[in-house]
């Protein structure tokens, strides 16, 4: 096929691009090569202008057994014992497209984890959209639920918790993130072509027209009012097809018959061919009239780049071909060999006899551009600074906690949990709506702790600080439950990195990540960057979704946040800063301000909490430990008690701030009175303030200058959510 | 000898390794059965799990019910062996004509994954005698079609011959006469949409399960001590 003058600029390559490519190739690239370098070299897969900063984050420690670049991050939770983490975005395809967007982001990530060897055992989705009593917005809800619950439901792998959070800025352009657990139950793989004459064999469903340039047209591109006409770039899931993956894969990992695996995904055919002969430093020969296909008449092209759900590609050596397929057989999965590890390093690609593609793999993958693109403050954050905190006194203090308890952000998300199954595997020891999932291991007498957290509204006063608060409140919720944080991946999703002002948010989340990583000893290990999430020239907030992951070496370590016995001593630890308001809960429903700067951390004294939670953990000093985040102490108080149908008593002052404020590193937790002296003698060895502030019991929130009934705040919580989505979409 | 617990496996299916677990905790030897066997291994008891057998793209069940482990699977249930199917499985059943009735998709239409409370409706079963009449039962739901049907009349003969087992405290689904699990008229067969092997361990929340699993590891062993 004869390449048209200007086609580079509309599978999204620019002249330099362009340019670059016939440098290397010595020639002009035919369509087929071009349309692969247009999906490699897209922002979503080859991170042309995340890379420089992602490459100053740590990602070292004793415990991390692969970071970045691979699948997924491995992570020895406790000796022996290996997990693999990773975070995903799906957020354009679940715009133009809500139940088969989110669905296949689910998918995807799935496979990440599967790549790795590891069998996907827990799920967590962040979700983003702008105000439910839009009901543009709510039918969003509605179809991204209904596509998650859809396909982690039927593939098995439990839904253990996330966040759904609702701004403005997200109702063109809604967040759906989805990370992913694995338990290695055996030997862990990587995804390398080794061994020249190794076979290359494609596992799963055909391959279709659809998800054509999925990762160019949407994922790197900004939308405007046409983003409709983009659906057909949205692929269609299949979950019945990846529960049968998931099987086969561990099978044929499991009784060794494979040398190397990745998933496919964005990019299609192109990019597990390319990465895995790059990494390996071999080349690889794909003859793509063997690939299984929906419909005649595809061209090559489509073929490589085809993003059809539902696909693993795998190496073995010759004489376990027959035995690979033979697995897929058995799981009713086609199989196909489609190609040979060659010593070329080229990646070559032929059809119909005839070479349509020949180019070096190092060139697709390693070898992709990066850019340092430039950055400056933009000018309205100055203003963003200067505008009103609105830290005023509410009118009525009661009803400003109810409000803030019923309002989207804070108040309860079961309308959305209890679509998914969360309980499958037998291993959800805490589930949605705490702290932290606590997942117990396969056949193990010890639990990982997941969190994921994105205080994005933080992050547009101040996007460093606000990484870094995003860091700290993941961790401290693995640590609020008994775990020892240990590791994170990152969503970092943001807008048109062309712009400086966006690029200056991305490099400095990076710069607090990276910062608050160190300080708090857990590395990054790997994750996922969506540039272009602007619609019609409006971004997002600066949005860096943070999973943590922690490890508790005991299952009865751990604490949940019910209030779990009348009579138990409340006691807040942790500093509270009454100026911390900026960006608050309060603030943006009460005052509708957000405005001033994100409350102020210290890494030395978040550390010092973590460490004494564990260590009240461990002791089993604890009845309930909740962590302080949206809504400040007033929610956190009320969300024990829910939790655990019990009042309280405490005396706090009827200043609105103290109830209100954001200080990080706190926590409020119960305990039997005989256990205070030591908890404040921990307490005081560590540096942690400590104050006790009433008692745990009866029907009635009594925060001193305020009483509130129980069974009203129930009502308020658990109907805030679902009646504003419900109301829309009548 | 423990008994021999078979969980077919179904394309599709994802409760198998739950299964194995619960009873595997109550003593029992459970292995997995793949759905293209046509012979059943030595069995005390068969399982149809959860999951979304062949994907359940059609009506859930319709397809699983022409596996080729089904023709077994009814032979051990006409020759009076206990089988249970749970959520995907009571499904199956329905559809091989195993058990009476019929699956609607929730009321609500939406999936609903929670926690219920059942009552034992009729405690003179195989899979309830080790529970009392009118307990109550803690045990989680995972389904969107749990809605369970069937016309006036067969309801009559289902309450009058103590078919109706487990019935939910609070219907979450729309089911008719509030049914959570049905049996056959012998008794030996029976359909449940909650999961009882997610109610074994007090960590998860629940031990009431074992209840249910149990009393069915108790008609093994009566069925043993009877000559034959």
């Amino acid at each position: 096929m004869t390449v048209a003058q200007g086609v580079h600029r509309d599978l999204g390559l620019t002249d330099d691009e362009y340019e670059s490519i016939r440098e290397r190739l010595g020639r002009d690239p035919s369509f087929t090569e071009l349309a692969m370098f247009s999906v490699m070299w897209s922002e979503h897969c080859s991170y042309k202008s995340s890379r420089v900063h992602l490459r100053k984050m740590p990602t070292e420690a004793p415990h991390v057994v692969l970071g970045p670049g691979e699948g997924a991050g491995i992570v020895e939770v406790a000796p022996g014992t290996l997990v693999a983490w990773k975070i995903e975005s799906h957020n354009h395809p679940s715009f133009v497209e809500p139940f088969n967007g989110a669905a296949t982001g689910v998918g995807g990530i799935v496979r990440d984890i599967l790549s790795m060897g590891a069998r996907p055992i827990a799920l967590m989705d962040p979700l983003r959209f702008g105000p439910p009593t839009d009901p543009r917005n709510a039918y969003l809800v509605d179809g991204v639920v209904h596509g998650i619950s859809s396909y982690g439901n039927s593939i098995g792998v439990p839904t253990v918790g996330g966040e759904t959070i609702f701004e403005d800025c997200y109702a063109e352009n809604p967040l759906v993130n989805v990370a992913c657990l694995g338990f290695v139950e055996g030997p862990l793989m990587v995804g390398r072509a080794e061994g020249v004459g190794n076979k290359v064999i494609l596992i799963g469903s055909s391959t279709g027209r659809d998800g054509i340039g999925g990762a160019s047209v949407l994922a790197s591109a900004e939308f405007d009012e046409t983003a409709g006409e983009k659906r057909p770039s949205v692929q269609v899931g299949d979950p019945f097809t990846e529960k049968l993956l998931i099987e086969a894969t561990l099978e044929l990992i499991r009784t060794g018959l494979v040398v190397g695996v990745q998933d496919l995904g964005a990019g299609g055919i192109s990019c597990p061919t390319a990465e895995m002969a790059s990494k390996a430093g071999t080349g690889m020969r794909v003859d793509i009239d063997r690939v299984h296909r929906r419909e005649p008449g595809m061209e090559p092209f489509e073929v490589m780049i085809s993003e059809s759900q539902e696909r693993m590609m795998v190496v073995a050596t010759p004489e376990n071909v027959e035995r690979v397929l033979d697995v897929a057989a058995k799981w009713h999965l086609d199989a196909n060999l489609v190609g040979d590890v060659t010593s070329t390093r080229n990646l070559e690609v032929s059809s119909e006899g005839k070479v349509v593609a020949d180019v070096p793999a190092d060139a697709l993958a390693e070898e992709a551009p990066a850019y340092e693109r430039p950055y400056r403050e933009p000018s309205w954050i100055a203003e963003v600074r200067d505008a009103p905190i609105g830290d005023d006194p509410p009118k009525d203090l009661e009803d400003a906690i109810l409000t803030v308890l019923g309002s989207p952000n804070v108040a309860g998300k079961r309308w959305i949990w209890e679509q998914y199954d969360h309980m499958i595997f037998l291993g959800t020891l805490e589930g949605p709506g705490g702290d932290a999932a606590v997942i117990r291991l396969p056949d193990r007498e010890h639990a990982v702790a997941i969190s994921v957290d994105g205080p994005a509204r933080y992050c547009y006063l101040d996007p460093y600080e606000g990484a870094r608060l995003a860091v700290a409140e993941a961790a401290r919720n693995v640590a609020t439950v008994g775990a020892r944080p240990l590791a994170i991946t990152n969503c970092l999703n943001f807008g048109n990195p062309e712009k400086p002002g966006v690029m200056w948010q991305f490099a400095e989340a990076t710069r607090g990540i990276a910062d608050a990583c160190t300080a708090l000893g857990a590395p990054v290990t790997g994750g996922n960057v969506s540039f272009y999430n602007e619609t019609s020239g409006r971004a997002i907030y600066p949005t860096p979704v943070i999973g943590m992951l922690g490890a508790l070496d005991d299952l009865d370590d751990r604490v949940g946040m019910a209030f779990s016995g009348d009579g138990d001593s409340l006691v807040l630890l942790g500093a509270t800063d009454p100026g911390d308001m900026g960006g608050s809960e309060f603030a943006k429903v009460i005052h509708g301000c957000v405005g001033g700067r994100p409350p102020r951390l210290d890494l030395t004294a978040e550390k010092a909490l973590h460490s004494l939670l564990h260590r009240a953990a461990t002791a089993r000093l604890l009845s309930s430990a909740h962590d302080l985040s949206k809504g400040g102490l007033a929610i956190a108080l009320i969300e024990s008690s829910l939790r655990g149908n019990r009042g309280f008593s405490a005396e706090l002052d009827d200043d609105h701030r103290i109830l209100f404020s954001e200080s990080p590193s706190r926590a409020v937790v119960s305990c039997p009175p005989a256990s205070l002296r030591e908890l404040r003698h921990f307490a005081d060895e560590l540096n942690v303030p400590f104050a006790e502030i009433g008692t745990v019991g009866g029907a009635t929130l009594a925060f001193g200058p305020v009483e509130i009934a129980l069974d009203d705040a129930r009502r308020v919580f658990e109907t805030g959510l679902a009646g504003l989505l419900s109301t829309s979409m009548s | 000898m423990s008994a021999q617990v078979s969980v077919i496996v179904f394309p599709g299916s994802n409760c198998e390794f739950d299964c194995e677990r619960a009873f595997s905790l109550l003593g029992a030897e459970p292995h997995l059965v793949w759905h293209s066997e046509t012979t059943l291994p030595h069995s005390d008891i068969v399982v149809l799990p959860g999951g979304f057998a062949h994907g359940d793209y059609l009506r859930t069940g319709a397809l699983a019910r022409f596996s080729p482990i089904m023709a077994a699977v009814s032979d051990h249930a006409r020759r009076g062996g206990p089988t249970i199917g749970i959520c995907n499985g009571f499904q199956i059943l329905c559809e091989a004509g195993l058990l009476p009735g019929a699956m609607r998709k929730n009321t609500g239409l939406k999936f609903i994954c929670k926690w219920v409370d059942l009552e034992v409706a009729n405690a003179q079963t195989a899979f309830t005698s080790r529970t009392q009449p009118g307990q109550r039962l803690r045990v989680p739901i995972n389904h969107f079609e749990g809605n369970w049907y069937c016309e006036d009349e067969e309801l009559q003969r289902l309450r009058d011959g103590g078919q109706i087992v487990l019935r939910y405290a609070d219907n979450p689904n729309g089911s008719r006469d509030d049914v959570a699990c049905v049996s056959n008229a012998e008794g030996n067969v029976f359909g449940l949409m909650p999961h009882p092997e997610r109610a074994c361990e007090a960590m998860l929340g629940s031990e009431d399960g074992r209840l249910l699993l149990g009393s069915l590891l108790d008609a093994v062993e009566a069925r043993r001590t009877v000559p034959a």
